[in-house]
């Protein structure tokens, strides 16, 4: 199976399916030079998760919040906690991209899909968590 | 430059805000070229192999076919002595000596042949390896720079034009109140099933201090046996 023809498959499984909170998925593909599987989470719309495949792995990716967002102040000591919870917060890590701060989870390309739904449930969740959790750091 | 500056250098934020380009073209431009070069190193590694394979080939032939003369003028050589024939045994050994000494060097350019090959084989199990590290770091480029259209498409989708400039907090804020709501709006219509169930008069009811009770307990029993027996 191509990445291509993954990532439709996942379109269609995951578009209604419901999550373990009882929240509903909404997927469509939009395409490009890669294309991006843009799913949403019911009532969580303002982070959309962005899911790509190829050959090695299934990216899923939210964003978070933009550097100029973050306190100046207080940036090192953001990037620091960052970096120190990637190991203890489960299934997720943090990245940037740009100057676009962001959660992801990577996933084999041979994941069924209750582990990619577990994953989205997990991301999006810690997604809310870190917006919540790390506001002192930014502005 | 290592793969990691390189890598760095191509997704390094050029565009600052949302929609903008944050990969480099040129950063991508460049790792392209690198990886048509190895793929080009790696045909040219394996046509090399299979020129050295065929020669060492030729080779180890020649040296099986010289420890093969030596073994049958070693049997000459043998015949020889046994018929006393002196002369003509010394003649066989000095032939000997000769294919011994051509088969020593061919068993040299054998080793080295098998060293060449050892060495082929490993430059292109590494080259193979070089390749697709870079085809992995250059999709995940290629995804980083989708998944950031993607964002720019999502945000105008979602919010409006001026969702871009929504900072987290603020993302957060408005999830939170969707929460709040809909679960005022639960409230509201357990309230009006109450309502319609006549539930919310009976608490209206107990609420205005009309209905004092839900009904019989055990107490007001007790209570009112005890009462008729003092009046008995």
């Amino acid at each position: 199976m191509t990445p291509q023809q993954k990532l439709q498959q996942l379109a269609v499984g995951l578009n209604g399916a419901l999550l373990d909170n009882g929240l509903s998925l909404a997927s469509e593909v939009l395409a490009g030079e890669v294309d991006v599987l843009l799913t949403t989470v019911e009532q969580r719309e303002e982070f959309p998760i962005y899911i790509t495949v190829d050959e090695s792995q299934i990216l899923c990716i939210t964003y978070l919040w933009t550097e100029a967002e973050v306190d100046p102040n207080k940036r090192i000591e953001l990037l620091d906690t960052l970096l120190s919870m990637n190991i203890p917060m489960p299934l997720s890590s943090f990245s940037k991209i740009g100057n676009q701060y962001v959660i992801f989870g990577a996933l084999s390309t041979n994941s069924s899909l209750e582990e990619i739904l577990e994953e989205l449930h997990v991301l999006s969740d810690n997604a809310l968590t870190a917006v919540e959790e790390l506001a002192e750091y930014r502005l | 430059m290592g793969l990691f500056t390189k890598l760095f250098t191509a997704l390094r934020g050029a565009g600052t805000e949302v929609g903008e380009a944050i990969v480099d073209t040129q950063a991508l431009r460049i790792m392209d070229q690198e990886m048509r070069d190895a793929r080009r190193h790696l045909d040219e590694a394996k046509e090399n192999l299979a020129k050295v394979m065929a020669e060492q080939i030729g080779v180890e032939r020649e040296v099986s076919r010289l420890k093969k003369q030596v073994a049958e003028y070693e049997s000459y050589a043998q015949g020889a002595l046994d018929k006393g024939n002196e002369n003509l045994a010394t003649e066989i050994a000095g032939k000997i000596a000769e294919i011994e000494n051509e088969l020593a060097a061919q068993e040299k350019v054998l080793e080295s042949y098998n060293s060449n090959v050892n060495m082929l084989k490993q430059t292109i199990k590494n080259t193979e390896r070089n390749i697709q590290s870079m085809e992995r770091q250059v999709s995940v480029v290629k995804t980083t720079e989708s998944v950031q259209k993607a964002s720019a498409a999502a945000a105008t989708k979602f919010s409006g034009s001026n969702s871009a400039l929504r900072t987290a907090t603020e993302s957060l804020e408005r999830i939170k109140q969707k929460q709040q709501q809909q679960s005022d709006q639960m409230q509201a219509a357990m309230q009006l099933q109450q309502d319609e169930s006549g539930d919310g008069l009976q608490a209206k009811l107990k609420e205005a201090g009309i209905l004092t009770s839900d009904g019989t307990t055990g107490n007001a029993v007790l209570e009112r046996l005890k009462a008729k027996r003092t009046q008995v």
